[in-house]
């Protein structure tokens, strides 16, 4: 696991941190590296933008904050607007279908979309979107094992709802896995669906 | 003596800097905390007031910090080992108690997770900028004990100590934590109650007719004797003999203001935790502490990958200063360079001790935010030129 910068930005209620201690527990406590994970976000409980960065690596991270992301996962369009150009050419872009429009990408990112919101809202739960993303995440960035992040999911969130965010985690994590390239959206055009 | 299994959370954590601390307080055997909640520290007492009632102890949220650093105290004349938690404009108005603390020796720990100041300054953005109000902060002479913890691990693994310092030496402890460190996400290993070594209160073994509340043992740190057991005498922040009780003479002010500096200045060697690393054969070594040393040792990377000869010394306890540490680095090294989230606080320290052996550089910062490790890098590569 070398070091590996991630952003992970939405507005508040989202899941955006929790996310990201999803991952850097999979990281730090069950795969045995290294995680550091700082936060942003307004005074708002809900709805304020809100934003994780979270640095993993197979050696202590020194530097706490991320400086040009390897990979971001962005969860609304004001998110986008502002941290997107931040992105590493190249780096990878992963999406919340229904809230991101993609335009004006530069560096030539590879970029994964995902409805997230509708996939939790199928489950049942709107609020259990960010254990969709989290499994998306693990398939499309393979940085971390499924296994890892799924102990990482169980054991971050209450027990009544461990089974709907292990459930929400595979639901993301399959449609990661059946996508087969990145799309390359045309400048100004809307985020594809899996068709 | 072991720590309290009670208070252990035994196990691999994934938590902040804050969250770390209060379980390092916990496990330390704090029982009680008094507290004003303010960002970026908030967290440690919310924590507290959620896992103390579980393991037996008592949280108060005071009317204001001046009521919080009082009444801590109190508890800890009741037997109880006991802290509380502010930043900035918190530990400001909490200046007096710090040297009533000093005075009367009540053993404690005053947690500052400093942000932006002056005043109300940056709520929830880093600084370091506390470090010499630490020291200096309350009237007359006295000493603390002040250390800097750069990772969640450190914030537990340091709370614990900082709380057995306090108590073996009887002194106010100064935990300078900053908003990163604070807010910081990371791995934490708190350890089995068996593995984790707890100073216990130095509680006198003598009769009521035969104690002496600030009398000599031969090491300058008195028995202690808590409210209510039988043992009657006045804890006074006027100046006062061993029985407790005023005397304005000199030579009773004489006596007391030098033991409190002595008890800690002649431990020095013992209480200053440093880290070092490369130092035989640098040219310039790096000396910071908290936060700033992990990018300084970000930017020692990117020097010594330059081919530079980088030395780098991260201070754990900034109080008492390292000064022999520094006096013996200085000699053999071109410069000493201190990066800081103030605009110059430690580095008139370590100039100080330096004796002018070395250049000392120092690198401002205003807080807000951290350095850059480029901006590290350019001061090392800067001061390896002169």
């Amino acid at each position: 696991m070398r070091l590996t910068e991630i952003r992970i930005a939405g507005f508040g209620g989202q899941g955006v941190i929790l996310s990201a201690v999803v991952l850097g527990k999979a990281a730090s406590i069950y795969e045995n590296g290294f995680a550091t994970m700082t936060q942003n976000f307004g005074p708002e409980a809900r709805g304020g933008a809100c934003s994780a960065q979270l640095i993993v690596s197979d050696s202590p991270v020194l530097y706490p904050y991320v400086t040009r992301p390897d990979i971001m996962v962005i969860l609304s369009q004001e998110a986008y607007q502002r941290f997107a150009p931040e992105l590493k050419p190249g780096g990878t872009l992963i999406v919340e279908e229904d809230l991101v429009r993609v335009s004006d990408l530069q560096g030539d990112p590879k970029v994964y979309s995902v409805p997230a919101t509708r996939f939790a809202e199928e489950l049942g739960k709107r609020m259990v979107l960010n254990s969709v993303m989290v499994g998306f995440f693990t398939a499309i960035t393979q940085l971390l094992t499924p296994d890892a992040v799924r102990k990482a999911v169980a054991d971050s969130v209450p027990p009544t709802f461990r089974e709907l965010n292990l459930k929400a985690f595979e639901k993301g994590f399959a449609y990661g896995t059946s996508l087969e390239a990145p799309l390359r959206p045309e400048p100004g055009e809307l985020t594809y669906s899996k068709e | 003596m072991k720590a309290d299994p009670h208070g252990v959370l035994t196990g691999t954590h994934f938590i902040d800097g804050d969250h770390a601390c209060c379980e390092g307080a916990l496990a330390a055997g704090a029982r009680f905390a008094a507290g004003y909640p303010i960002t970026p520290s908030t967290e440690v007492v919310e924590r507290f007031a959620a896992r103390v009632p579980t393991v037996g102890g008592t949280f108060i949220q005071m009317e204001d910090e001046l009521a919080a650093s009082i009444t801590l105290q109190g508890a800890v004349w009741g037997g109880a080992k006991a802290f509380t938690v502010t930043s900035g404009p918190g530990f400001s108005l909490m200046m007096e108690h710090i040297g009533y603390a000093a005075m009367t020796e009540t053993p404690c720990v005053f947690v500052d997770v400093q942000r932006g100041g002056p005043s109300t300054g940056l709520p929830t953005l880093p600084a370091q900028a506390d470090m010499m109000q630490a020291r200096w902060g309350s009237h007359g002479d006295y000493e603390i004990i002040a250390l800097c913890p750069n990772s969640p691990q450190e914030c537990f693994d340091l709370t614990i100590k900082a709380f057995n310092m306090a108590e073996e030496f009887r002194v106010p402890v100064m935990f300078m934590m900053d908003e990163v460190v604070g807010h910081m996400t990371e791995k934490v290993v708190i350890p089995a109650a068996d593995e984790i070594e707890v100073v216990p209160r130095k509680h006198t073994r003598k009769s009521v007719e035969d104690y002496l509340p600030y009398g000599s043992n031969g090491d300058m740190v008195p028995e202690m004797a808590h409210a209510g057991e039988g043992y009657k005498f006045h804890v006074t922040g006027l100046t006062h003999d061993e029985r407790g009780y005023p005397n304005m003479t000199p030579q009773t002010q004489d006596k007391l203001v030098r033991r409190l500096q002595n008890k800690i200045r002649s431990a020095a060697d013992r209480i200053c935790l440093f880290e070092e690393d490369g130092i035989e054969g640098a040219d310039v070594v790096v000396v910071s502490y908290g936060i700033t040393s992990r990018v300084a040792q970000r930017a020692v990377q990117m020097a010594r990958e330059r081919g530079l000869k980088v030395g780098k010394l991260r201070l754990i306890t900034a109080w008492p200063f390292p000064e022999k540490k520094i006096a013996e680095v200085a000699p053999k090294v071109k410069a000493l360079v201190v990066p800081e989230l103030n605009l110059g606080q430690m580095v008139r320290e370590v100039e100080r001790a330096a004796q002018g052996k070395a250049k000392t550089v120092a690198i401002p910062h205003a807080g807000g935010g951290v350095h850059s490790p480029d901006q590290i890098l350019n001061a090392i590569v800067e001061a390896s030129r002169c």
